[in-house]
């Protein structure tokens, strides 16, 4: 039993803090909020040389073999800067189903290229209709002579304008008709019948919807062995909830610090805001589930690797405890920072809508927490 | 980094299992379980602390020369977490946890040699003097006298919210020696034998239905000079680095996964006609889980920074508030799993010896009381209100 960051951490949150807070200034926020892609290339090339981009991913195919509290150190240097960069997208999940699902072949050819910082990936997943269901796609891939087609439509497609694959999940359609198992179909960008509709994602990045028209797709586009992908993507979800709970920690910080010295510095009756009783047990309660929230998301990381009832309960627990608490450190930023909160000239408003983002992605609180109760038995799944 | 225990401390978990198996009886578990005030009458608590003593394990935060078990941090977190799975009794904290450090870090060597052996074997039984009628919060205002005469203080005033000071044969008390301008000054810390004559307990029964509270007078009570801690007028602070232990005992969340797993057993079982199916309630016995679990998570952390010898910082006021307010929660979920059952008061106690057939199950029995006592955790102690200027002063910087 040790929760003590080994020299290695200690020495990738040094230096990730740095590069955040060198990098990723309101200005730099300011010039990306209108890049196409929504981030910075050349900043991406970077996290590559700094070993950021092969870190989870395997020794045996070019990476660092870290694991995810390795990724959490850096997803939490990445909230305070609100890092826009795909490395959720990229890494995050795209690298984590190719390693999960992929054939050898398809590992040696998309692992080695994102540890170089050569391949943006994306994952569309989610459907209107499921909500966040991860069992529930209707999206349906029919066998054809010698390949796949695919039809249905994609929401919340993180970063799908810019990656250069996008990997979907769809049913396999049965010889008669109906939908069979789910899998996952390697789409390069530009496939025809891909149609994209991109828009700026809430607290930064971009996002699109994604239909897919009789998409047609060589053989080899399905990723692994054709076998159920759904225990795959449950498990990458976990862990991406896991990292996106470390991401949400760093927004909080840097929330409660920057409302913290602005009730010192703001006057009000004659006196800081922070001389008042009411405004200190505020800033004690956010404090408080900063803290929280660092326990469950570092809790989460640490079960990344459990047995998938225990993993899911600790993604759960720590969805929907990061979640309220993001919620409460965000709206309670705002209020402090009176009527200046709720104007977009401070970037306090940015981060608010990243953690809104942060609670809805892969569902909020009441969502997770259901799916705790269902998890332990409490209720039926 | 690494969530389990190392082969050496999971021979020392299954060697506090084993003691437990042999050494923790049905009767005492029973009487543990229907006992829904804060602390284990002395019969059940006492009872448990000899079997503790017996086995070496009666002080586990003590240093090796006063009997202490030489235990790390992560063997006294293994010790308290398997205690609380297995339900051994909640054995008074106020002297080995409480006035036993402040002995030892403050105390002369006779008051050392005198009192730790008492405190450990059970003999002495102890209450903590601290809050008065206008001295809650603003403990430091507090006003019972000691004025000095010749080789004794001679005492008077009031205490109250005093824990067991009808069984206990000692009591640790701040009292003024000196006016002056700092209420904090001139406060002593004395240790005063409950049978001097002077010394009178009123009865405070609280909102359960339980007798664990009083309030004690003092009416010109002559206890000795050497009886005082440390220096004359220091006593807050020892005070104060007490109340640190009272907080941040560290190891709470244990408990708490016991007491839902109770109300979680409740909940499944026939006699609430399955509470669990009501969503509302699954759903927030989920949310207490995952509280604890934070909690948890938040102790661990604490203790890997102990075992490095790291200063975990000013988290004991976390902890406590957490600590708090989760009870509150779990013994809130309670009430609404027994649902009308609720309704019926049993004023006998204790629950383990009554005389009659209670008028529902019997482990239905210490819920509501548990609920209705369990206000006071976010008021004794230092109240959340006051943990939240400590965390805005000490964490916060304000």
């Amino acid at each position: 039993m040790d929760l003590n960051l080994s020299d290695e951490q200690r020495l990738l949150r040094e230096s990730a803090d740095r590069f955040v807070a060198e990098t990723f200034t309101a200005d730099h926020r300011k010039t990306t909020a209108n890049e196409p892609l929504g981030f910075s290339a050349a900043i991406w090339k970077q996290f590559a040389e700094l070993g950021w981009l092969a870190l989870p991913i395997s020794e045996s195919y070019g990476g660092l073999g870290g694991g995810a509290v390795d990724v959490g150190i850096l997803m939490e240097a990445f909230g305070r800067g609100l890092v826009t960069e795909p490395y959720l997208s990229t890494v995050v999940i795209g690298a984590a189903l190719v390693t999960e699902c992929g054939t050898e072949a398809q590992k040696q050819a998309i692992l080695p290229e994102i540890a170089e910082g050569g391949l943006y990936l994306a994952m569309a997943h989610s459907e209107r209709a499921a909500r966040f269901d991860l069992g529930k796609v209707e999206t349906m891939a029919t066998k054809t002579g010698d390949g796949w087609r695919l039809n249905g439509a994609k929401t919340a497609v993180l970063d799908g304008a810019a990656a250069c694959q996008i990997i979907v999940s769809a049913r396999v359609a049965n010889a008669n008709g109906s939908s069979g198992k789910l899998c996952l179909f390697v789409v390069p960008a530009g496939t025809a019948g891909l149609s994209l509709r991109d828009y700026s994602r809430l607290g930064g990045g971009r996002g699109c919807s994604l239909d897919l028209k009789n998409v047609q797709l060589p053989a080899d586009a399905l990723l692994g062995d054709g076998s159920d992908a759904l225990p795959a993507i449950e498990a990458v979800v976990d862990r991406a909830m896991a990292a996106l709970g470390a991401e949400a920690v760093g927004i909080m910080q840097t929330l409660l610090q920057t409302t913290l010295e602005y009730t010192k510095i703001r006057k009000q009756f004659g006196r800081p805001l922070s001389a008042n009783q009411v405004i200190r047990h505020r800033l004690a309660d956010m404090a408080m589930q900063c803290d929280e929230a660092r326990s469950m998301a570092l809790r989460a990381a640490l079960m990344a690797n459990a047995e998938p009832v225990a993993r899911s309960r600790a993604a759960s627990g720590a969805k929907a405890k990061i979640g309220k608490c993001a919620r409460f450190v965000a709206e309670q930023s705002v209020q402090l920072h009176g009527a200046m909160g709720v104007t977009e000239e401070l970037d306090i408003g940015l981060y608010f809508k990243r953690l809104l983002a942060f609670d809805t992605l892969f569902g909020g609180s009441a969502h997770h927490y259901r799916r705790h109760a269902a998890l332990s038995g409490r209720t039926q799944a | 980094m690494d969530l389990t225990f190392n082969a050496e401390e999971r021979a020392f978990e299954q060697e506090v299992r084993d003691f437990l198996a042999t050494n923790l009886t049905p009767e005492l578990k029973r009487a543990t379980a229907l006992t829904p005030s804060v602390f284990s009458d002395p019969d059940i608590g006492m009872a448990w602390q000899r079997k503790l003593h017996a086995k070496g394990w009666g002080a586990p935060g003590w240093p090796v020369e006063h009997g202490g078990p030489d235990w790390t941090p992560a063997q006294r977190w293994i010790f308290e977490a398997e205690c609380a799975r297995a339900g051994v009794p909640n054995v008074n904290v106020m002297g080995v946890k409480m006035v036993g450090p402040v002995i030892i870090g403050f105390g002369t060597a006779e008051q050392k040699n005198f009192y730790l052996p008492r405190i450990l074997s059970g003999e002495d039984y102890w209450c903590q003097g601290y809050s008065e009628p206008g001295s809650g919060s603003d403990l430091s205002s507090l006003k019972t006298r000691a004025v000095r005469e010749g080789d004794d203080y001679i005492i008077n005033g009031t205490k109250i919210w005093t824990t067991h000071a009808h069984h206990a044969n000692r009591m640790f008390a701040l009292v003024r020696t000196n006016e002056s301008e700092r209420q904090q000054d001139g406060i002593s810390f004395i240790l005063i034998d409950m049978k001097s004559s002077g010394i009178t307990t009123r009865p405070i029964l609280t909102i359960g239905g339980d007798h664990e509270v009083n309030q004690v007078f003092f009416d010109d009570v002559r206890v000795p000079v050497a009886n005082r801690v440390g220096e004359e007028g220091k006593g807050w602070t020892y005070g104060k680095y007490l109340l640190e232990f009272e907080r941040g005992a560290g190891i709470a969340s244990a408990k708490l996964r016991e007491a839902l797993r109770t109300i979680s057993e409740l909940a499944v079982s026939d006699v609430t006609g399955r509470a669990i199916d009501d969503p509302d309630i699954a759903m927030r016995m989920s949310e207490v889980e995952v509280d604890i679990d934070a909690l948890e998570m938040t102790e661990l952390r604490v203790l890997s920074a102990l075992q490095t010898g790291q200063n975990p910082g000013a988290v004991s006021s976390i902890l406590k508030l957490r600590n708090s307010e989760i009870r509150q929660a779990v013994t809130k979920l309670g009430v609404d799993v027994i649902g009308n059952d609720g309704l019926a008061v049993e004023p006998a106690r204790p629950f383990y010896k009554l005389n009659h057939e209670p008028a529902i199950p019997e482990e239905l029995l210490p819920v509501v009381p548990e609920y209705l006592n369990g206000r006071a955790y976010t008021i004794f102690g230092g109240s959340s209100e006051i943990q939240r200027d400590i965390i805005a002063k000490m964490v916060l910087g304000l």
